[in-house]
This record gives structure tokens, C-alpha cells and sequence, in this order.
């Protein structure tokens, strides 16, 4: 060492690890993307951008501008064609129903203040509460004909969605992550280092967990909760999903903890839980960032199936997965924009951190070296 | 001696470099050259980093092929054939015909899920192509010539089932299953007793003389090169420092590296107040003269007692059957007293129970039955909270220094940590004061502060804790095989240094090792231990010369002495 650095701190394992990493390629390209990901999110959240994505400034099923506008047009005659047929509402008395008598005897016996037009929208509140908070006018303002990478159904651009998505998904993911990360490390810990009893215990616990479906479980957790939100999502991965890590973390305690090193600790006199969370999490805290990272990618994939199959985050907010559950529909129609543009953000960030999962673990793990 | 002018094999200018990362190689061997003739006994030693089972892989051709370069003039000739230039697959044939390797983990070389006989059944039909019927026939009798008991019944037995030596033995003969030319034997008896290593170094000899085959002979104990070479290379730092026939090498030693390995390691014969170490030799300073007052051990029997340890029994349960559990002794009714200022020298071999009383007594395990007195009271009958302040009195180095030091604390961390568990001195800046004069005290730079453990050698470690163990200002120190993993030159510096601690505080030390000379030379009291019980329990000088119990004496008498002059007749099967 020269004069000059003998006073710094030497390396440890993470900035050894980081020197590792920085001749990883393509570990360095998927960390880029992930930071790309992450930078999109964090404007997202605070409002630089796609704040106003529920603003409906395209056509119903805008198709993206390279497509051409001719299509739209052709869509959106086609769109318009069945409008005639109910343009008069008073010929509807007039046409021949065969249930006519049958509404009319109903209609008849319902007391009058039931009207059709008393008949409340239920969602009405909260849709102005979402038109007004996105600052978007009547629908009257004029309208594009196509949109950068297409429009929904009411008309909506997708890219602003999808960057949207991104940030519910991707909070969703991190989240549940950290909080599945959390409770299988310190149980992993509790069981590992304690054994006896306590090991027992939390194995029940574990065989119990794992014993259910995973679907029916989430789906109980779901129904328990009772509620829909990102809150909602975020509980049920993470409650869910901390076994796989409890597992490993638990082996890596019974690995450690008869060490000398820990012994050494002992011997000076360190509590039981300063050896534990000061003297060997450390040592393992490189296996707990590799799960964490791994289950970032899990979660965001799971919370894709939950808000597809419809028990993820609410009406009002949109994910990927709620993405995809609307273009179920839209892709029978020949639109196939909403489902390209969430399957492939979904994928190049999925790929990138899988990818820098696996970087990470090489840079951390000096035995495979 | 054997008429040299027979030679199997001669390797020339041999250079191996390792790729460390993109840019910096390392070369482990740097252009050695010497020969192996035939019908003889080559040892090579050297100390960890020496190059020398580098040198022995090269020969096989097992070197890694995607990290590891040859030099370009590199010859290894066998029969006048480059081993360096063959092709892969006649290079195979070789491999496990004309010469064949034991290992230094007879446990890890043998696979688990197959029996001995299977094994070694595989060898015989894979190279000698016998039928199974005569490959067993063959397997029984190989067993039977390395001493196995009972070849026919052990011959299915899987290798748990057999002891470190027999699953040794095993190896050998496996080894020696298709009548190889040149053996290489790396480190064979390192892992095993020192009973056990007699047998094994004296079947090695035997097989070597009956076959008449070559025996490479990889260690870094000259001790044991004494007994069983007839030549003998050293190396350092993948250079050889001198070669030569044994005779030679120990009695008119050349070179100032050699002649420091012969004279670092404790003797039997003498105990010197100081141990030379190996800059004595290479700076060519004053060494000790032979004739200094040598320092004299032993109790008188008025010592003040710092430790009285009474009864102790230590067993461990494993579970039988469903309810069942069986229970296993690892000590029992183990009493002795620690004299202050005093050590007491603990011996075994693997399995007698010695590092369980040095864990028990400093309630690191908890002890089954028994006393230990400290300062007249029952640290084991104390709750934890009371027995804290006292564990801090009690401290412990581990044999491994690769794995008693956190490897994610500075040094500085480790070192402030038991002061500050403990409260000792009254601020962060003087615990690092108390820190920085330890560091210097052990021998190691200042600036260690700030580094992590992989920065240091196994020596500076050991050192480092020593150091943490010092915090605390123990009075007594448990050295739990400190010195075991070190290689010579190194075990002789830390012994100067817990020998130089010990006068300066007055600790008491329990040294507890498997390595007789070692305990020789720093024991005032030695107390034998066999299967968790008090064999024997003397002062130390008493029990080398008169050794009352018979396993002392077997002990005692398994200890390789090193270069004992010629060997006229061959060695007696063991």
C-alpha cells in the first residue's frame, strides 16, 4: 500500500464484489435497464411524467401512428356503422317485441318511484373523482386519430399506461420483496441459530404454508382481506412468498453459527442477538440480496397473475397485469397494442434483472470464481 | 544408497503461471528441475505457497487447463517421453497405470455411495481388464497387502464404515492396483494421527521396497522426510532452495532455508528460551547459540491455582429410534488444576475429547456433570448473567485462524468489539488507543486497523487473535491447536509470541494439541488424553523420559524423529 491510501479503508466484500461486477457485461447492460426501470418509476410516482395517463385524448382503440391512420379510419367507421339503429329511441315502441307485454305487466306492478331514471351509477362518484384528479375536460375536447403506441378502449395512450403499470408493478414487486425478504430472514435466522424447539416451530409453520396451493392460498389471503389496492397485493406476496427464502436462510445460519468465528464471538461475551444479526448476517446478506432480487422478478410476474385474474389492484389505478386482463377483450378485436406494450416492458425488465440476479451472484460468491 | 544412473523420471525448467484475473499472472513454479530414479523415495517439502503439489499436478497433467500456463522450455520426461506434449488420451492410460497419486483426505477421496471393493474393483477392470470374478480375487488380496484386517469382509464395507487410517490404506491400495512405476503420494498422512501416520509412512516404505517402484513424497513435516526419504528437494516460493540425498540434507544443510526448517520446529531433545525463526536464517543474524541456557518447565507444587477443574463430563445425545436416544462420552470425570502463570499441555489424538474440555471449561459448551473452580467459585453453576463477568477472564484461540476471524469486520472492529461488549476504557479513543498498542504488540503494522481479515496471512491472523483474546486482559488462555495449522517457520513465531505474552502477563495457558513436540516444548504439565479420559497427568520432562501408562509410551513412540542416520536394513512392516 502507498502512504497515501494507508489511511482508507481497505476494500471488503462489496466493493469487491462491485470490481467483480464491473467486468460482467452483461450484467452491467441489464443493471442500466433495471436502473432505467427504476429512474421511470420514481418519476412516475412523482408526477414528472404519465400523471395524466387516465386522460382519454385518443379515439376509442387509437391504433399506434405507424400503423397509419388508415386503418383507424376504416375502424372507426366500421365503429360507427350500428349507431343508426338506435339513433331514434321513440321507434323502439314501434318494432315488434315479443316481450313487450311481459315488460309492460312488469313495468305496470313496479311502483312508480322505481323509474329507469332513478336507477344510480354506483361507480359515478369515483369515475368524476378520476376525470377530475386527472384534469381532463368533457369528452367533447377533439380527439387524435392515432396515438404514439396506440389507445385504449376509452381512448387512453398506452405508453402513458404502461409507464404507469410500471410504476405499480414494479413498487408492488420491490415491496412484497422487502417484505417477504424480511420475515423469511428473520425467522430463517430465529430457526436456524436457535434450533430445537424453536426450529421445530417455525417448520410447522413452513410445512403449513407450503402444504396449500399457492393460488388458493393468495386467493384466501385475498378474500381475508377483503379489500382490493396495492396494499392488498403487496400482503399477499409477501406473506406468501417468504418460505423459499426462510429455507435457504435458515441453512446458511445452521452453516454459520457452529463456525469459530461465532464461536469467537461467544467467547467475548456477544449476545445471542448480536451474533446472530451483527456477527453473521453479514456473512449472509449476500444470499438475502440474490433472493430479494429474485423474488422482485417473481412478485412482479405474480402480481401480473393476480391482477389478471382479477384479484390484484383496483379499478382505478392500472398495472401490467390489469393491462393484460383489458386486452383480453381488445385482442379479439384485432388491437393488439396494450398487450405489446405491457408483455414487453414486462419482459425486457423481467430478462434485465434476472440477468443482473445472476451478475450479482457470481460478483458475490467468491467460490465460483 | 541406490545407484542414481537410473532415472524415471526428470523434469527440466518446469514454469507454471496461474491467471489471477485479466492482466496478472502468478507463477507458482519458477523453472525447477530435478530427477526421480528409480526404486527410491523423493521427497518434496516445502511450506504452503511453495509450488510443490503444483509440481506434483503438473506431472499428472491435471493442471487446470484454463487458468494455468506452462513454460514453453518445460520438460517433464518419462522414459524419454514429454509428459507436457502427450495427447489427452495416452496421457489417461498413464495417469492410472504407470503412475498414480494418494491424497491427503483419504475422506473426501473415496466416494461415499460405493463400497471399497466396488471402487476398487472399477480400477482394476478399467486399466488391468480383469473380469469381476478375478478383479475381486485381486481386490481382496491388494486389501490384504495394505494391511487391511479382515480383507474379505471389509472388502463390502462402505468407507464410513472404515477408520481415517484403514480408508488411507484403502487409497494406497487402490493406488498401487495396477503396479505403478512412480507413486505420488501428496501429503498422505497430514490429516491423520500420529499413530496412524507411523503405520501409514511404514506401509508406504514397505510397499515402495517390495515393488521396487519410485515414491514422490509431498509434505511440508521434514520430521517425517527423515524417516522415509532418500531424497529429498526443498522448495520455496516455486523455486527449489536445495536438493540432495537425505543424508546430506540433514546433517551438513546448505542452504540458510533448509537449515532454518530443520531447527524452527520444536525439538524433543531441547527447549531453547527462544525458538529461531526463518529471518534468523535469512538475514544471516546471530542465531541462538546451541548452548544457550535453555528454560526449564515443570511445577513445584506450591503454585497458586488459578483453574481447578473437578469431575467434568461432557456427553452428547443422538436420537435412536423414535423416543430412543443414545449417548455418546465425549468426557468423562476429567479433573485437573491450572497453575498460574503456568501452562498445562494437553495431548490426543482426534476424538479424545480434548477440544470439548477447553470448550466446556470456558462455557462455550455446556458441561453434563463436574466443577470448574475459578477463584474458588463454580463457573458452571453460575446463571449467565453473573458468569459474563468472568467469561471475559477465560479466553480461547482457535486452530483455524482462516475462520475465527469475522471475515466481514475490519481488524479494527474485531479488535474494539470485546472492549466495548465489556466497557473497557472510558472512550472510543482510548479503546483505539488500547487497540493500536496491542496491533503493536502482537507485530503488525498500524495501518492492519483498517483491513479486512483475507488481507493477511494464516500467521498474522493467528496473531490478530491473539490480540482480540489480549483485549480483555484474560487470565487464562485456552490455545485450542492454535499453532496446528501454521506452517513451520510461522509456528515457531507464534510461539515465541505466546511464550514472550505468558512471561510479560503471567497468563495461565492450556495448550491443547494433537502435536507432541509442540506440547514438549511449551507444557510445564502434559496430561494425555484417550477416548474423553485422563490417561495421564505429569510435568512435562517427566513424562517424555518415563511415560508410565502404555498408551503414552505408543504415543510417544509414533512421533517422527527426523533423520536418525543411515537406514541400513529396510523397514519392518508396521
Amino acid at each position: 500500500m502507498t502512504t497515501a491510501t494507508s489511511h482508507a479503508e481497505s476494500p471488503g466484500l462489496w466493493v469487491l464484489a462491485w470490481r467483480r461486477f464491473r467486468h460482467d457485461r452483461v450484467g452491467l447492460v441489464s443493471f442500466d435497464i433495471v436502473l432505467f426501470f427504476v429512474a421511470l418509476m420514481a418519476a412516475s410516482w412523482t408526477g414528472l411524467i404519465a400523471s395524466d395517463w387516465a386522460r382519454e385524448v385518443g379515439v376509442s382503440n387509437a391504433p399506434p401512428t405507424f400503423t397509419g391512420p388508415k386503418v383507424a379510419s376504416a375502424r372507426l367507421e366500421h365503429a360507427a356503422a350500428p349507431e343508426p339503429l338506435r339513433r331514434d329511441k321513440s321507434d323502439e315502441s314501434a318494432a315488434v317485441d315479443p316481450l313487450a307485454g311481459v315488460l309492460a305487466e312488469i313495468r305496470a306492478s313496479r311502483p312508480p318511484a322505481a323509474a329507469d331514471t332513478e336507477i344510480v351509477d354506483p361507480l359515478a362518484d369515483v369515475l368524476a373523482e378520476i376525470r377530475g384528479r386527472s384534469g381532463s375536460a368533457s369528452a367533447d375536447e377533439t380527439r387524435a386519430a392515432t396515438l404514439i403506441f396506440g389507445g385504449d378502449k376509452w381512448g387512453r395512450d398506452v405508453l402513458k399506461k404502461t409507464i404507469k403499470g410500471t410504476e405499480t408493478s414494479m413498487f408492488v414487486g420491490l415491496a412484497a420483496a422487502a417484505l417477504a425478504a424480511l420475515l423469511g430472514t428473520v425467522f430463517g435466522a430465529l430457526a436456524g441459530y436457535y434450533g430445537r424447539w424453536i426450529d421445530d416451530f417455525f417448520n410447522w409453520f413452513y410445512s403449513v404454508f407450503t402444504s396449500i396451493p399457492y393460488l388458493l392460498l393468495i386467493l384466501s389471503i385475498a378474500a381475508v382481506l377483503n379489500q382490493k389496492g396495492t396494499m392488498t397485493v403487496i400482503l399477499i406476496l409477501g406473506l406468501t412468498g417468504w418460505t423459499g427464502i426462510f429455507r435457504l436462510i435458515r441453512a446458511e445460519y445452521m452453516k454459520h453459527k457452529v463456525r469459530e468465528y461465532v464461536q469467537a464471538a461467544d467467547a467475548i461475551g456477544a449476545s445471542h442477538m448480536r451474533r446472530m444479526f451483527v456477527h453473521i448476517f453479514p456473512n449472509v446478506s449476500h444470499v438475502v440480496l440474490v433472493q430479494l432480487s429474485l423474488h422482485v422478478v417473481l412478485f412482479i410476474k405474480s402480481e401480473v397473475v393476480l391482477s389478471f385474474l382479477g384479484f390484484g389492484v383496483g379499478v382505478d389505478t392500472v398495472s401490467w397485469g390489469s393491462m393484460l386482463n383489458e386486452a383480453q377483450t381488445e385482442l379479439l378485436l384485432g388491437n393488439w397494442w396494450q398487450l405489446a406494450a405491457a408483455t414487453a416492458a414486462m419482459a425486457m425488465l423481467v430478462t434485465a434483472f434476472g440477468l443482473l440476479t445472476d451478475a450479482w451472484r457470481d460478483a458475490l460468491d467468491p467460490k465460483l470464481k | 544408497m541406490k545407484p542414481v544412473h537410473d532415472i524415471l523420471v526428470s523434469i527440466r525448467d518446469l514454469r507454471v503461471s496461474f491467471r489471477l484475473d485479466r492482466t496478472t499472472a502468478f507463477e507458482a513454479v519458477k523453472g525447477i528441475g530435478f530427477d526421480i530414479p528409480v526404486d527410491s523415495t523423493v521427497a518434496l517439502v516445502g511450506e504452503s505457497g511453495s509450488g510443490k503439489s503444483v509440481t506434483a499436478l503438473a506431472i499428472l497433467g491435471l493442471l487446470p487447463k484454463e487458468n494455468s500456463t506452462l513454460g514453453p522450455d518445460s520438460r517433464i520426461l518419462y522414459r524419454d517421453r514429454n509428459l507436457l506434449q502427450l495427447a489427452h488420451g495416452e496421457m489417461r492410460k498413464l495417469r492410472g497405470c504407470d503412475i498414480s497419486m494418494i491424497f491427503q483426505e483419504p475422506m473426501s477421496s473415496l466416494n461415499p455411495l460405493f463400497t471399497v471393493g466396488f471402487q476398487l474393483i472399477e480400477v482394476l477392470a478399467e486399466h488391468v481388464g480383469l473380469g469381476s470374478r478375478q478383479a475381486r480375487t485381486r481386490a481382496i488380496e491388494l486389501l490384504r497387502e495394505v494391511g487391511i484386517p479382515e480383507p474379505e469382509t471389509k472388502i463390502d464395507a462402505y468407507p464410513f464404515q472404515l477408520s481415517g487410517g484403514q480408508q488411507q490404506r484403502v487409497m494406497i491400495a487402490m493406488a498401487i492396483a495396477c503396479e505403478p512405476k512412480l507413486l505420488i503420494a501428496d501429503e498422505p498422512t497430514t490429516a491423520l494421527d500420529v499413530t496412524i501416520q507411523k503405520q501409514i509412512l511404514d506401509l508406504i516404505a514397505e510397499v515402495q521396497k517390495r515393488r521396487r517402484m519410485s515414491v514422490l513424497f509431498i509434505t511440508h513435516d521434514l520430521a517425517v522426510v527423515g524417516e522415509i526419504a532418500d531424497h529429498v528437494v526443498v522448495m520455496r516460493d516455486g523455486e527449489i532452495r536445495e536438493q540432495g540425498p537425505v543424508q546430506r540434507i540433514f546433517e551438513a544443510p546448505q542452504d540458510s532455508y533448509t537449515q532454518a526448517l530443520l531447527l524452527c520446529r520444536p525439538q524433543l531433545a531441547r527447549r531453547p528460551r527462544r525458538l529461531p525463526v526463518i529471518d534468523d536464517f535469512l538475514n544471516r543474524a546471530p542465531a541462538a547459540a546451541p548452548d544457550a541456557p535453555e528454560r526449564s518447565r515443570g511445577l513445584r507444587g506450591d503454585e497458586a491455582i488459578v483453574i481447578e477443574v473437578r469431575h467434568l463430563g461432557k456427553s452428547f445425545y443422538s436420537r435412536e429410534g423414535l423416543f430412543g436416544k443414545r449417548e455418546f462420552k465425549a468426557v468423562s470425570d476429567v479433573s485437573f488444576k491450572l497453575a498460574k502463570g503456568k501452562t498445562l499441555g494437553l495431548v490426543g489424538e482426534s476424538g479424545s475429547g480434548k477440544t470439548t474440555v477447553g470448550l466446556t471449561v470456558m462455557r462455550l459448551h455446556e458441561a453434563s456433570s463436574g466443577q470448574v473452580l475459578f477463584e474458588g467459585k463454580d463457573l458452571l453453576a453460575m446463571p449467565p448473567g453473573v458468569a459474563m463477568q468472568y467469561k471475559r477472564r477465560i479466553q480461547i484461540v482457535f486452530q483455524n485462524p482462516y475462520s475465527s476471524l469475522n471475515p466481514r469486520f475490519t481488524i479494527g472492529q474485531i479488535l474494539m468489539e470485546p472492549m466495548q461488549i465489556h466497557r473497557l476504557g472510558s472512550d472510543e479513543q482510548e479503546r483505539r488507543n488500547m487497540a493500536d498498542a496491542l496491533l503493536e504488540k502482537v507485530g503488525l503494522p498500524g495501518t492492519s486497523f483498517f483491513k479486512y481479515p483475507h488481507e493477511f496471512s494464516g500467521g498474522q491472523r493467528q496473531r490478530i487473535a491473539i490480540a482480540r483474546c489480549l483485549t480483555m486482559k484474560p487470565d487464562v488462555l485456552i490455545c485450542d491447536e492454535s499453532v496446528s495449522a501454521l506452517d513451520v517457520s510461522v509456528q515457531a513465531q507464534v510461539l515465541n509470541l505466546l511464550q514472550d505474552l505468558q512471561d510479560e502477563y503471567g497468563m495461565s495457558y492450556i495448550f491443547i494439541s494433537h502435536d507432541l513436540a509442540v506440547v514438549k516444548y511449551m507444557a510445564d504439565q502434559v496430561m494425555v488424553m484417550n477416548e474423553g479420559e485422563i490417561v495421564e497427568i505429569a510435568n512435562s520432562d517427566e513424562i517424555y523420559l518415563r511415560p508410565q501408562h502404555p498408551y503414552t509410551k505408543k504415543l510417544l513412540s509414533s512421533i517422527p524423529r527426523g533423520w536418525r542416520g543411515p537406514r541400513e536394513s529396510p523397514i519392518a512392516p508396521g
